[in-house]
């Protein structure tokens, strides 16, 4: 509470620093040349003078104070009765934390409720304590950044300099992050395999994670049926729909189509990439897979489920299409003209030279977008969880339901699970797997496309 | 000894609304080389391009009056673009083989048009275009290389072969030296010299130099208008336009 009081004071004092810098360096400001830099600049450094240093303080103190607040609780005598055991005293504490914040709250354990009032006066102290320093460290700064401003000061080169760095955090923030999550899966995905043998999981073809239980337990974790639906679904069903019909659609665009069907079509076909995913999730549970299961029975299939992967994988594949088709459109749109021209001055059709040449000097690129749109289709989740099912099942035929790696992934870690079970482990193993594949595809795509870019400069 | 091929009449070419070429006649002849030269803009290479009909792959162009090859209409209704570019055939400023094999690059014509019917007959074509083309010695040994790997004046050549392979009547020749070297140039130009005996060839050049080495007669463009037509000696010595004077004494251009 304090502390949110105190962020808002430093915000405060960088604004009246802001002001009074500027104010000081327009005093000084006596005409063109008179100062290195603009009083603005001043404005600027100085509050960032008092920001960062405060700010910095600020995050530092909220992150010691709640150990700094249990030590002065656990004095208490009230204290004294705490159980032992960790889980269970620190649940005490924060049922405590918490009647000290609202005083309403229904207390779980009496203690806490003994608690509340020592907890409620070390916040307040220590919340004061760190106050105070936060403020101190703000008006030093602010005190350091006024007596900068004179007229040779560089503040800009000060201010620009404080803006780069801005900038690399800001960079290294997503790269940063990428590093965690790989760590992250990589360490769970650790305790996995220190369970279940890696070989079992890549080779195995029994998925059944709830029997997996004491010594058969990597019999149970066999995860090829996963790969093979999501490779059914995602790269061969999904595939055969996106392929013909994105490429086809990207050689009418570029070749035949007018300037104005042209200037109609693509925009609609970008809205269909902007579709949020879900919803084709929806409209393959609801509409599509109906209607495959109705087509399947009227044509004598017996129990067609109504879950089924081509019901996943058309849909898939109808998301994708805009995908490969502008893929493929770069593509074809990066083949010189000269190329077509040299063929249509031999005497070639149009429709030969599109064949002959045109796609043939794309085909990198078009490889290379397919690729992309490959490692977009295996990562889809919502189309998936809505529409192909759970049951993990090698099979050939499209009318069965299937269980994809991202779909297991969504089973595994929602709901109620016990955090250090194979079974919910198993779900960063398989994330691993799709990290390294979806990786590996992207790398390869990335490379064709740039080599290809080259061959035409 | 010569004959006339092809044969413009009134010829006015539109780019949408704006006019590139106004009122050109002018008659070109089998067996010699014709040169089309002028400043940048005057619209020699948008007429060479009528002659083929390449102007109908641009939108928005539009070529009116008569240009007649053989005595016979190309722009008649009748007449196929695709089989009139098999007798007309082109080749352009920059090199342009296709990414394939120097073989696959001379064979797509003549297997386009359906001009061999063995492998030992493609391989007759492929030799004989590409010893027209005088390149058959440099790569005689190396056919299922990349075409693209070739220098820039053999990749040039190997276009001209590639031209020759479907027997055109015509070769129209869009500055087919000027992204090349001096010494290539001079091979081009030899070659050029050397095919005239087959072909009506008509070349579009910057070089004044160049239209005075390989051509007998020389047809002189500014700002759309055909200027001045006739012998190429009789420009470069005694033209009788004023325009063509300055442009050849290097007064503009």
């Amino acid at each position: 509470m304090i502390l949110t009081g105190v962020l808002l004071a430093v915000i405060g004092l960088g604004l009246v620093g802001w002001f009074a810098a500027r104010g000081r360096a327009r005093l000084l400001y006596t005409g063109r040349g008179s100062m290195h830099s603009m009083p603005s600049y001043h404005g600027w450094h100085m509050a960032l003078w008092i920001l960062v240093p405060a700010l910095l303080a600020w995050a530092a103190w909220s992150a010691i104070m709640p150990g700094l607040v249990d030590g002065a609780v656990m004095a208490d005598p009230a204290a004294a009765q705490l159980p032992e055991g960790d889980m269970h005293r620190a649940a005490v504490l924060a049922d405590a934390r918490n009647i000290a914040a609202n005083p309403d709250a229904v207390a779980f354990d009496p203690l806490s409720q003994e608690l509340a009032a020592p907890m409620r006066a070390a916040q307040t102290r220590f919340g004061m304590i760190g106050g105070l320093l936060i403020l101190i460290v703000a008006l030093a700064g602010g005190g350091y950044g006024f007596t900068r401003v004179r007229a040779g000061f560089p503040a800009r080169t000060h201010v620009e300099r404080a803006i780069l760095a801005l900038l690399l955090i800001a960079s290294l923030m997503a790269i940063l992050t990428t590093f965690g999550i790989v760590a992250s899966l990589l360490f769970e995905a650790g305790l996995f395999f220190k369970d279940v043998s890696p070989i079992a999981f890549l080779t195995g073809t029994h998925w059944a994670p709830g029997n997996a239980r004491g010594i058969d337990i990597d019999g149970n974790f066999g995860a090829v049926p996963l790969f093979w639906g999501t490779i059914y679904i995602g790269a061969i069903i999904a595939m055969v729909v996106a392929i013909p019909l994105g490429l086809m659609s990207a050689i009418y665009l570029t070749q035949y189509a007018s300037s104005t069907i042209r200037k109609w079509v693509k925009p609609i076909l970008e809205i269909l990439a902007g579709i949020p995913t879900v919803v084709y999730g929806y409209f393959a549970a609801l509409t599509v897979a109906p209607l495959i299961r109705d087509t399947a029975a009227s044509l004598g299939v017996a129990n067609p489920s109504t879950e089924s992967a081509l019901a996943a994988g058309l849909v898939m594949g109808v998301m994708i299409i805009p995908f490969v088709s502008s893929m493929a459109d770069d593509a074809l749109a990066a083949v010189p003209r000269a190329m077509s021209d040299g063929s249509l001055a031999l005497g070639a059709t149009q429709s030969e030279t599109i064949k002959k040449v045109l796609l043939p000097a794309a085909l990198p690129g078009i490889v290379a977008g397919v690729m992309l749109a490959i490692s977009r289709a295996i990562g889809e989740t919502m189309i998936v969880v809505m529409a192909a099912g759970a049951s993990a099942r090698l099979s050939a035929n499209p009318l069965a339901s299937m269980t994809t790696v991202t779909y297991q992934i969504v089973q595994m870690l929602t709901g109620d699970q016990e955090f250090n079970s194979p079974k919910t482990l198993s779900a960063f193993a398989l994330g691993l797997v799709l990290f390294i594949v979806t990786l590996i595809l992207n790398i390869i795509a990335l490379r064709v496309v740039k080599r290809f870019r080259e061959a035409y400069e | 000894m010569t004959e006339t091929k092809l044969t413009a009449r009134n010829v006015d070419v539109f780019y949408g609304p704006k006019k590139a070429i106004d009122n050109v006649s002018i008659d070109i002849d089998n067996g010699i080389v014709t040169a089309f030269i002028g400043p940048s803009g005057c619209g020699k290479s948008t007429f060479l391009r009528s002659l083929n009909r390449m102007n109908d792959t641009i939108a928005g162009a539009r070529v009116t009056g008569e240009i007649l090859l053989d005595g016979e209409d190309i722009y008649a209704p009748s007449m196929d673009p695709v089989a009139l570019r098999a007798r007309v055939g082109m080749v352009f400023q920059k090199p342009n083989p296709f990414p394939k094999s120097i073989y696959e690059n001379i064979a797509y014509g003549p297997r386009i048009h359906g001009l061999a019917s063995s492998k030992a007959e493609m391989d007759a074509i492929i030799e004989s275009s590409l010893t027209k083309a005088g390149l058959w010695d440099e790569v005689k040994d190396r056919l299922s290389d990349a075409g693209t790997a070739l220098s820039g004046g053999q990749q040039q050549r190997l276009c001209i072969a590639r031209a020759i392979a479907v027997s055109p009547e015509v070769i129209l020749m869009d500055e087919p030296c000027s992204a090349l070297d001096p010494i290539a140039t001079a091979k081009i130009e030899e070659l050029i010299d050397e095919l005239k005996e087959n072909y009506a060839i008509v070349i579009v050049t910057h070089s004044m130099q160049q239209a005075a080495r390989v051509s007998q007669r020389t047809a002189f463009f500014h700002l759309g208008n055909l200027v001045e037509y006739g012998e190429t000696s009789e420009i470069f010595t005694n033209p009788r336009e004023e325009k063509t004077k300055d442009y050849i004494t290097g007064r503009y251009g």
